[in-house]
């Protein structure tokens, strides 16, 4: 570093290293997200009041999920499902469209960080904050009784659901940023959001949901929720829903390829 | 470069010389920002090509883009931000940086370092589209129109920044609306006008009024009616008067020593104040408005 004096401006133009490029874009990103607290609420706050609440109240009134599994082990994979979502989706989505919108993505497109290095920090980003929720949910389930099934199958199980359930959404919430205007985003991304919440096998298993699971189960929320389920409940890879994940994760890219613009 | 069917800029050639300031000049619309752009990469051109530092800003984008600094006009930061941060990150983005800290001072943005982007004054959000712009190290900044909205001061540190980059071996492209500002800074200037060059040169060649002097003449309330002929006829048929605005007036013609004279006389004759009476080469606003045939041409044009 220099001295602001004469000779200061003296050209001496490069850029960082690709990988000191894209990790500097995922922590401003992460950390202008779990800054802001909408997103905060989206990201923390609402998936750990539906743990506590549905624990709770399920409970309460006994609610019949068509397992013999404590309602908590079913509950909290479900719910840490439903946070990978609002990250990788409603927040991304949101985020980018405002991006957007305040020419931070043009600004960015003329600094040393190329596109790709612009989506690696994005989806870096995404991995932050999901480990922060990863963190926040999983402690709130252990006070509430969680026993995840053990292992490296769980592990890996999950590993593989959060990449593929990111990928999808990730991609599906580029397009929605991508073809629709800033506050028109913000709309469409909470509605989506909203309904696969309700309707979406995210957090209650297909089998709450009786026939309509046979369609939810193609919902990329469905599979995902199934995913996550069969990882923390049984321990291994829920090929079929990782499946489904991949399919939606290639109409998303597709999507987003053809109709993003950057500006 | 053509928007659909309206064509932005048509047939501009312009070079830029390495070390130098260049003002792209014009009212607003005249296609300053879409030069810009293609230069930058942004926009692809249909027709003719651009070269900048020798690269193609399409093809050659990652080679370039690391040796330029670009100041948008306006926004280019996220609405939570704040200035220091986002300041911070772009440094991180290049090799080797300049001390953040220090151009932030430099910029006067030290007070408003952990001000979120959304509640920084409209100059202040300015200087920091500069500091990003500068904060790389490049060769080459463009900048669009870096001191609009800026208060006086800010002008002022605005512009010694941009000559001590200049004097630091740095090649400024700036586009203005402000014609003193591109006659201050400027070693050479471009007027556009609609997507076209119409004048370039260096102030001086632009300004350069060979044999004819002009005088320029405010006067502190409106003139009389019939005062552009009386005062045409005062001066000689050599003359040519022009009135600018209700207020000021332009003559231009072969001077002599009565010249000043006779326009002193004719103004106490006809009974109006001069706020100010000047004898001297044209400036750059009497050499656009020439150019762009008047004054409803230059509408966007403004005042320092």
């Amino acid at each position: 570093m220099s001295e602001v004096a004469t000779g200061t401006f003296t050209p001496k133009p490069g850029g960082a290293p690709i990988t000191q490029q894209v990790v500097a874009q995922a922590l401003m990103e992460a950390k202008l997200m779990l800054r802001n607290g909408e997103q905060l609420l989206l990201a923390v706050v609402i998936p750990v009041m539906v743990l506590i609440g549905g624990v709770t109240a399920g409970n309460a009134i006994d609610l019949d999920l068509g397992t013999d599994r404590p309602l908590v082990d079913i509950l909290t994979p479900g719910v840490l499902a439903l946070a990978i979502m609002s990250t990788s989706f409603t927040s991304l989505a949101i985020a980018t469209g405002f991006e957007r919108r305040y020419g931070v993505i043009k600004r960015l497109g003329a600094s040393p960080l190329p596109r790709i290095g612009l989506l690696a920090g994005k989806v870096l980003a995404l991995g932050c904050v999901q480990l922060v929720q990863l963190f926040v949910i999983g402690a709130v389930g252990q006070i509430l009784g969680w026993t995840p099934a053990a292992g490296f199958g769980t592990v890996l199980a999950f590993f593989l659901a959060i990449a593929m359930g990111t990928l999808a959404f990730a991609s599906l919430g580029l397009f929605v940023a991508g073809v629709l205007r800033a506050e028109a985003t913000l709309a469409a991304a909470n509605l989506i959001y909203l309904l696969l919440l309700a309707g979406g096998a995210v957090v209650l298993p297909l089998t709450a949901y009786g026939a309509y699971g046979d369609v939810a189960r193609w919902l990329p929320s469905g599979a995902l929720g199934e995913a996550v389920r069969t990882a923390f409940l049984d321990g291994v890879p829920a090929w079929r829903d990782l499946g489904v994940l991949l399919i939606w994760a290639v109409l998303g890219s597709t999507l987003t390829a053809r109709t993003f613009k950057w500006e | 470069m053509a928007y659909g069917d309206k064509t932005a800029v048509d047939g501009l050639t312009l070079s830029v010389a390495e070390g130098s300031i260049t003002a792209v000049l014009g009212p607003n619309g005249a296609g300053k920002t879409t030069t810009l752009e293609t230069c930058e990469g942004y926009r692809k051109p249909q027709q003719g090509t651009v070269r900048v530092l020798g690269l193609d800003p399409i093809a050659d984008r990652k080679q370039l883009l690391p040796r330029i600094g670009v100041m948008l006009q306006g926004q280019g930061a996220w609405s939570g931000v704040r200035a220091m941060e986002m300041l911070k990150h772009i440094a991180r983005l290049h090799a080797h940086p300049l001390d953040v800290d220090q151009l932030a001072e430099r910029l006067g943005l030290g007070e408003c370092g952990r001000t979120p982007y959304r509640r920084l004054s409209g100059g202040q959000q300015q200087r920091l589209g500069l500091a990003m712009a500068l904060v790389g190290r490049p060769e080459l900044v463009f900048v669009d129109e870096p001191t609009a909205g800026m208060d006086p001061q800010g002008r002022r540190t605005t512009w010694e920044l941009l000559r001590e980059l200049r004097a630091d071996g740095v090649t400024v492209v700036l586009t203005t609306h402000y014609l003193e500002e591109a006659e201050e800074l400027a070693d050479q200037v471009h007027i556009i006008d609609r997507g076209r060059m119409i004048a370039s040169g260096t102030p001086l060649e632009l300004t350069r009024g060979g044999a004819t002097a002009t005088v320029r003449l405010v006067v502190t309330k409106p003139f009389p009616p019939g005062a552009r002929e009386s005062l045409r006829k005062a001066l000689g048929e050599d003359t040519e008067v022009t009135l600018l605005d209700e207020r000021s007036i332009r003559v231009t013609g072969k001077a002599d020593p009565t010249t000043l004279a006779k326009v002193s006389r004719w103004c106490e004759e006809n009974d109006v104040l001069p706020e100010s009476l000047t004898l001297g080469r044209r400036s750059l606003e009497d050499v656009f408005l020439d150019l762009t045939g008047g004054l409803q041409l230059s509408e966007g044009i403004e005042h320092v």
